[in-house]
């Protein structure tokens, strides 16, 4: 288990560092200009002078071998550049925004676990029953239901309609203190929206786990020794029927991530994906270099942390090597 | 490891990223007075953020900043009346001086005195290479800037420069602060320190500004205590949010204004502005230079069914970069709609109709591209009825749309819908759209405009500082526009405000291309007070 915990972390490396280089490659060939949205409006009228001279501030003139390199070399010094897009240091911007993100991220993968595995289990109890019928159907429709589009159907009901929940943002327009209230408010929609739109996947994997097992041999023993329904399938059947979905949790990671991408945008949830849709479109290397690691190191973890859950749950199957 | 300890481990671990949420995500926020009656406080909707809070980096050049205060300010009917200074400026017999003198009795809001090493501080940052900011061009004229005593600043000029006070509304940011970081990313750009009417509470990017006011202000504590601007770039959910009451008040597009005409609670404001659609008619292009085809354009469209249809009337005809109303205007050189004329001079200059309605000339098809940025409607919308108003005279136009890094490339030869407008000076707009050595300079005269009468004349404006001799050189500049047209301007926009009644009858300025943040009604939220 440690050592293939560090052979994963030495693995690491070299995949991060092929990641960085791809974003800026990418960025650089892309058709936009870094210094035309730096400059904004006032780029309209700036004279081909003062355009030069941002050019050359910015540090965007030079190849892009040579931006990689020097974005590299101070990252592992710990330096992460200034992002020009925020107008401030990229560590800033990440510490100020990585953990609204991480708040809606955790709220809503934790909402996706408990809703898709409650009605997994309560729909493997009687498959096809009116439940299993109901809500499969429903988890095929979330399933190709983008995240953009159910945040507006969200706001559209919820908060243009009913009026009951806001429609954006952190905190009311009119208020400018940061409190729990006020953020629980705020937090309902958006993390609702993204939860349930990764609950189909839980809730799929939970519902064939449990069902198969129910199938299985041992409970059948369990059933035929006259245990409690609620003791064979809470105490046998969920047990063994769990453990697809756990390798599932480190895989939807980087669902999660896409998915809080667009709902931080459609909520103006001020979080790190909203930033990186800015870095991205403003060709901001420092800040999209960052931001990219960050992705990629969380994609990695999901994937090691899935698979030493599998390994832990399931004696069975090993730690690979 | 049994499941138990499984759930043990994760149940920790999401204790753990929670905490961590919380340390993460300390308030930034400065504190805040107590939350007011609804006549103490107002919530506005605007379309665009500044990218930065500092005045060093662009941020209030125009004035009415709200954190800050320039040298001098912009009223109501758009004159110049002192503010930071005490007195409008002094200007040497040359024009090539201008000496201000401060006031003693203002403090920047952390409670340090406001002296002239801060003015000169501030535009020496602006004119230093280094400082990221793109609208230091528009200082260009500044050779020095010194100060004499506490009190006293003087400005250097490299040429006369006649609209040079216009330019000292830009803020001025305090050297003890802004003087000690980086000026390109230091926290000074997101949590300013200003001698404005309101202090900054707040700013969540992509989210709303906030503002409370300055109890220390020297020109009074503003009666709105707390004011806060919301951030919504969609026109839709602006509307609707002002609808259900979220907002005070908000700029919206005209047919979306329409929707609250009849509201007895809010009134509607047109605030009238220099903001301008055009077409450039580049010089570099066989047919768009030519002068005939251009002063066949230049009558062929309709101007009028522009501002009734694309503009929903919020909006007037546009002759040149001066709007009409303006008193820098040339009276005489609105262009009347007249397609016979049109076709006449295309007629007599050589252009034969051909089998397909387009005209042509020696060979050349009376054909260009026109480009206009994508995803901007009321560009669309110009761009479209501009090339259907020239198909009747014979010219065909074919428009595209496309991104600035599209449309950048091609400028030289290809027309472009283009929009801008600077209040203030006549020289701001025409200097930079007309002046042939300006031609192909970034965004600077577009069109490669090259007329040595208009170079001439608008040398004279800016240098003159003797008014009437200002006004004879742009009514050359506006009358040689006629015979020469380079671009076709099309219309100058009304942008419209719908807000609630609360504050009684509020009043706008003259407003420049960029809307939305300094200008609209709350141009002078300071000096709101309930209607009683």
């Amino acid at each position: 288990m440690a050592r293939m915990t560090g052979r994963r972390l030495l693995f690491a490396a070299p995949v991060l560092l092929v990641v960085t280089f791809g974003v800026f490659a990418v960025a650089a060939a892309s058709p936009f200009d870094p210094v035309k949205s730096y400059a904004g409006t006032a780029g309209l009228s700036a004279s081909q002078e003062t355009l030069d001279q941002l050019r050359a501030n910015l540090g965007v003139d030079q190849p892009l071998v040579a931006c990689w390199w020097e974005w590299l070399t101070s990252a592992v010094t710990g330096d992460l550049g200034d992002s020009a897009v925020m107008r401030r240091p990229v560590a800033d911007v990440i510490t100020e925004r990585l953990g609204w993100s991480v708040l809606l991220a955790t709220s809503a993968f934790v909402l996706a676990i408990l809703l898709g595995t409650a009605l997994g289990v309560a729909a493997a109890r009687r498959p096809g029953g009116w439940l299993d019928r109901c809500v499969g159907s429903a988890a095929y429709t979330l399933e190709a239901a983008p995240a953009f589009w159910l945040g507006l159907l969200a706001i559209w009901f919820f908060a243009l309609r009913l009026g009951v929940l806001p429609a954006g943002g952190l905190t009311d327009s009119g208020s400018d203190t940061v409190t729990f209230g006020q953020v629980a408010s705020h937090l309902v929609l958006p993390a609702a929206v993204l939860g349930v739109s990764q609950m189909p996947w839980f809730y799929l994997y939970v519902r064939q786990g449990v069902a198969d097992a129910l199938e299985e041999d041992p409970v059948r023993g369990a059933r035929a020794r006259g245990l409690s329904e609620r003791t064979v399938l809470l105490g046998h059947a969920w047990r063994s029927g769990m453990l697809p979905m756990l390798t599932l949790i480190g895989s939807r990671v980087p669902e999660l991530i896409t998915g809080a991408l667009l709902i931080e945008t459609v909520f103006s949830w001020p979080g790190i994906a909203a930033a990186t849709v800015e870095a991205a479109t403003s060709v901001d290397f420092p800040l999209l270099a960052a931001l990219t690691v960050l992705a990629t190191a969380a994609v990695l973890i999901g994937n090691l942390l899935s698979d030493l859950l599998y390994g832990l749950a399931d004696p069975r199957v090993g730690f690979d090597g | 490891m049994t499941a138990r300890s499984i759930r043990g481990t994760a149940a920790a671990a999401l204790a753990g990223s929670l905490a961590f949420t919380a340390t993460a995500c300390s308030n930034p926020d400065s504190g805040s007075g107590p939350d007011g009656g609804d006549q103490e406080s107002a919530v506005v909707g605007i379309a665009y953020e500044p990218d930065s809070l500092s005045p060093l980096l662009g941020y209030g050049k125009d004035g009415n900043s709200k954190l800050f205060d320039g040298l001098l300010a912009v009223d109501g009917d758009m004159n110049l009346r002192p503010a930071l200074a005490s007195a409008l400026p002094e200007v040497g017999a040359d024009g090539t001086t201008y000496t201000y003198r401060l006031r003693d009795d203002v403090k920047f809001s952390d409670g340090k005195p406001f002296s002239a090493a801060d003015v000169v501080f501030t535009y020496r940052t602006i004119l230093d290479a280094k400082t990221n900011n793109p609208s230091k061009t528009e200082l260009a004229a500044i050779k020095d800037v010194t100060a004499r005593g506490e009190d006293t600043v003087v400005f250097t000029l490299k040429y006369p420069y006649a609209p040079f006070a216009q330019r000292t509304v830009l803020p001025i940011a305090p050297e003890h602060l802004a003087g000690r970081q980086d000026v390109n990313t230091g926290p000074f750009t997101t949590k300013p320190v200003g001698t404005g009417p309101y202090l900054l509470t707040n700013w969540s990017k992509g989210e709303k500004i906030s503002f409370k006011a300055n109890p220390d202000y020297w020109d009074g504590e503003p009666k709105v205590k707390k004011f806060t601007m919301a951030i919504i770039k969609d026109d839709d959910v602006r509307a609707t949010r002002l609808r259900a009451g979220d907002l005070d008040g908000a700029i919206l597009p005209p047919n979306l204004a329409k929707g609250f005409e009849n509201d007895k609670g809010r009134r509607t404001y047109s605030a009238t502005s220099y903001d301008y659609r055009t077409v450039t008619l580049p010089t570099h292009n066989k047919v768009a230079g030519d002068n005939a085809v251009r002063r066949a354009l230049d009558i062929a469209v309709d101007r009028d069914t522009m501002v009734d249809k694309v503009l929903d009337g919020a909006g007037r005809a546009a002759h040149g970069p001066v709007p009409t109303g303006s008193e820098w205007f040339t009276k005489g050189t609105e262009r009347v709609h007249d397609l016979a004329k049109a076709e006449r001079i295309l007629d007599e200059a050589g252009w034969k109709t051909g089998r397909d309605g387009v005209r042509t000339k020696d060979g050349v098809r009376a054909s260009f591209p026109l480009w206009y940025l994508s995803g901007d409607k009321l560009r669309q919308d110009h761009a479209l009825a501009y090339a259907s108003d020239a198909k009747k005279a014979g010219i065909d136009i074919k428009t595209q749309a496309g991104t600035w890094e599209v449309i950048e490339p091609r400028m030289r030869t290809d027309a472009v819908l283009a929009g801008g407008g600077a209040p203030g000076d006549p020289d701001f707009d025409q200097f930079s759209l007309l002046n042939s050595t300006l031609a192909g300079d970034g965004f600077n005269n577009m069109a490669w405009y090259d007329n040595p009468a208009v170079d001439k004349a608008l040398d004279a404006g800016r240098e003159s500082g003797d008014k009437q001799a200002r006004k004879a050189a742009y009514d050359t500049v506006q009358r040689e526009l006629v015979k020469d047209p380079g671009y076709t301007f099309l219309t100058h926009i009304d942008h419209v405000y719908v807000v609630n009644d609360t504050w009684g009858t509020l009043t706008t300025q003259v407003e420049p291309h960029d809307h939305g943040l300094a200008s609209g009604p709350w141009w002078n939220v300071e000096k709101w007070a309930p209607t009683p």
